[in-house]
């Protein structure tokens, strides 16, 4: 596996971060709440047998302020669009998780030349008040890792400070990640994505953790009958909401099947 | 020096165990915990009350705007401020006010406030707070990210609606318009004097400077703890070449005025606790939605209490202000300086260092809080203006001008509502 890689993009005017890490054919991964403040486990698995894009969201980790240039879905849905043609994962495959499947679903539905293959866990865009999404803005103080993870500690070890950083300046750029989400997916994270899950002809493989608290399971079956026959379903054991920080391993192998 | 009185309306029945039972006061408050019939008396005994602050000769009387909101009643103050607009004849009255984002579209608050400016006289005060956080992004769905962006352009509507003699577009990002042109129009021109509350953040003391409005820190914990913000805002007005002018800014600051001190500590003791005890039981995941504070504001913050930490030792109290001590007795409430309690000389040699301390010519003061039953509210009131008032009132007079008062016609030019009974009016 070769080393990981720190590129520099501009996107809309602000400089945004680029990770990548191993060889073969590309697949890239728009991550959930917090981003991706540091290389994790599951892109090392992934990136044993695939070259590995990280680019960063606006306003999430390494994306500068980008989130402010952003006003609404559609500057979004645009915005991160070109973030695949800039990061060079147009027409390759694509990791969405949480917040960041939001947007990778809606890439693949308007601009369907852009992802082969669409890889979805826990995705938001939907919201049912019958059965409804837990509101991760409205945790208690030092507590929203209890909800977003099956193992509480693998978030904590994700937003834990550098050593050489300042602190200061860690602190705000966590918040400024879930500043991102909320953003765009204020207050229920329904992007009506209902309305163009249709679109999407491309084979999606739907990704949920078994205890999944915030982002019920009946979510997974409402993607799937809208997407249509594309679309497959599977159950990661023991993995809560960020199914892919508590199960690196089995996400990972699901996804590198899928997308085989 | 002006002194202003001011209601929040509390629901005064919340049950004992409370803190125990509910989670919060706010947002998710049990409904079921609420009796519109006792309702009907409070807030005709919390009216009453602001009507006797006027009589008693207060500066203004001042309400403002909460929702779901165990000790704010009023998601709508301006309902408040007619019916005083009718039944007070000189006082100001100080919508303390309208959180602009939340009014759609925002010519609404520059026609309700015109109707007040109207009905008043041209008494009114026109308050434009951000709003809180779990009013604003949970309690009314508002985006925590864009909130202060959406208030700022409704702020410039309202403003261009007061100010343009003519029909005009608005484009804006929230709000787009084909056709402005309020009617009526305020009293006062151009335009009612704007006052600010605000938390402490840098980036609203700089906007009341650019825009010469009052800035008002609206915090519960009393002078003690309000010292430091507002040497900061003085700070910042020298550096932009602003002038000490103490009319500039507002603090609020409860009171509890009795004959002695023991026996104010004894009366009060009651509507202070249930104050800071169950009225502020504040869920704290409804504190800090992300985007709310600004990241200079937060910069400022964690740098501060790094600061503190590293000097003292220890840790600071909850970020969001709302964070209470468990033990929120009356002893602790006054010596913090939450509540200033006392005789009258007492309370009026304290508020005398406040107001120059702070260098603050609007106090903004809470004579009715928690609790507090309409008779122990006017008594208060009554003593607070007959023993407190005349010792105080002369602060800075001798030096500064208030740009920042209502200018009401002139008494004669001014209505005079008739009685409210048939035989009376005959």
């Amino acid at each position: 596996m070769s080393e990981l890689k720190t590129r520099t993009i501009t996107l809309n005017g602000v400089e945004t971060r680029v990770w990548e890490k191993g060889a073969g054919a590309t697949i890239g991964y728009f991550p959930g709440f917090g981003g991706t403040p540091r290389w994790h486990a599951f892109l090392d698995e992934l990136a044993k047998t695939r070259k590995v894009i990280v680019p960063s969201l606006p306003g999430f980790p390494g994306g500068g302020l980008g989130h402010l240039e952003l006003h609404n879905h559609l500057d979004w849905v645009i915005a991160c669009g070109d973030l695949l043609e800039l990061s060079g994962l147009s027409g390759g495959d694509l990791i969405g998780v949480g917040f960041g499947g939001a947007l990778a679903a809606d890439i693949a539905a308007v601009f369907p030349q852009k992802v082969r293959r669409l890889a979805l866990i826990s995705s938001y865009g939907l919201y049912d008040e019958k059965d409804p999404i837990t509101n991760v803005w409205a945790q208690r103080p030092g507590t929203v890792q209890n909800v977003l993870c099956a193992k509480p500690e693998r978030f904590t070890e994700l937003t834990a400070m550098p050593n050489d950083y300042d602190p200061t300046e860690w602190q705000i750029e966590m918040v400024r990640a879930s500043e991102a989400g909320a953003r765009y997916l204020w207050p229920f994270g329904n992007t009506h994505l209902d309305r163009r899950l249709h679109r999407i002809k491309q084979p999606v493989l739907l990704l949920r953790g078994s205890e999944d608290k915030v982002i019920p399971a009946s979510y997974q079956q409402k993607f799937a009958a809208g997407i249509g026959s594309t679309a497959k379903t599977a159950t990661i054991n023991g993995a809560g909401h960020l199914a892919e920080l508590d199960e690196p391993e089995a996400v990972a192998k699901a996804i590198l099947d899928f997308v085989k | 020096m002006k002194i202003c009185w001011f209601h929040l309306m509390p629901y005064t029945d919340l049950p004992e165990d409370f803190q125990k039972k509910h989670s919060s006061v706010w947002v998710d408050i049990d409904s079921r915990l609420f009796d519109p019939k006792r309702a009907h008396h409070m807030y005709n005994d919390f009216m009453d009350e602001l009507e006797f602050a006027a009589d008693c000769g207060f500066d203004a009387i001042c309400v403002n705007e909460h929702h779901a909101n165990g000790y704010g009643l009023m998601p709508s103050p301006n309902i408040i401020a007619a019916t005083l607009a009718r039944r007070t004849k000189d006082t100001a009255i100080c919508v303390m006010g309208n959180s602009l984002a939340l009014y759609n579209p925002p010519t609404r608050v520059a026609e309700e406030f015109a109707m007040l400016d109207c009905i008043s006289g041209g008494r009114l005060i026109a308050g434009f707070p951000v709003g809180t956080p779990m009013d604003t992004c949970y309690a009314m769905g508002q985006n925590p990210s864009s909130l202060r962006e959406k208030y700022r352009e409704a702020h410039d509507l309202v403003m261009q609606a007061w100010t343009n003699p003519d029909t005009f577009s608005f484009n804006g990002r929230h709000n787009q318009i084909p056709f402005v042109n309020i009617w009526p129009r305020p009293v006062q021109q151009p335009h009612p004097p704007v006052w600010i509350p605000g938390g402490g953040s840098v980036e609203t003391f700089e906007w009341c400077a650019e825009m010469d409005y009052v800035y008002s820190y609206l915090s519960y914990f009393g002078y003690k703890a309000g010292l430091a913000t507002m040497n900061d805002f003085w700070s910042k007005m020298a550096e932009l070449g602003k002038d000490r002018n103490p009319y500039r800014a507002g603090f609020l600051q409860f009171v509890g005025v009795a004959e002695t001190k023991q026996e104010a500590m004894k009366i009060y003791k009651e509507p202070a606790e249930y104050f800071y005890g169950r009225c502020l039981h504040v869920d704290p995941r409804y504190a800090m939605p992300p985007g709310y504070t600004t990241e200079e504001t937060m910069r400022r913050k964690y740098q501060s209490q790094v600061a503190a930490v590293a000097q003292k030792g220890e840790e600071k109290k909850a970020v969001s202000g709302l964070g209470t001590p468990a033990d929120m007795s009356i002893e602790f409430i006054e010596q913090e300086g939450y509540v200033i309690l006392g005789s009258p000389d007492e309370v009026a040699e304290k508020l005398r260092e406040v107001a120059i301390n702070m260098n603050v010519g609007h106090l903004m003061l809470l004579l009715q809080y928690g609790n507090m039953s309409k008779d122990l509210t006017n008594y208060n009131t009554k003593l607070f203006a007959e023993k407190v008032m005349p010792q105080i009132k002369d602060i800075f007079d001798d030096k500064w001008e208030d740009h920042w008062w209502p200018k009401p016609m002139a008494k004669a030019e001014r209505a005079v509502p008739a009685p409210t009974t048939r035989e009376a009016a005959e």
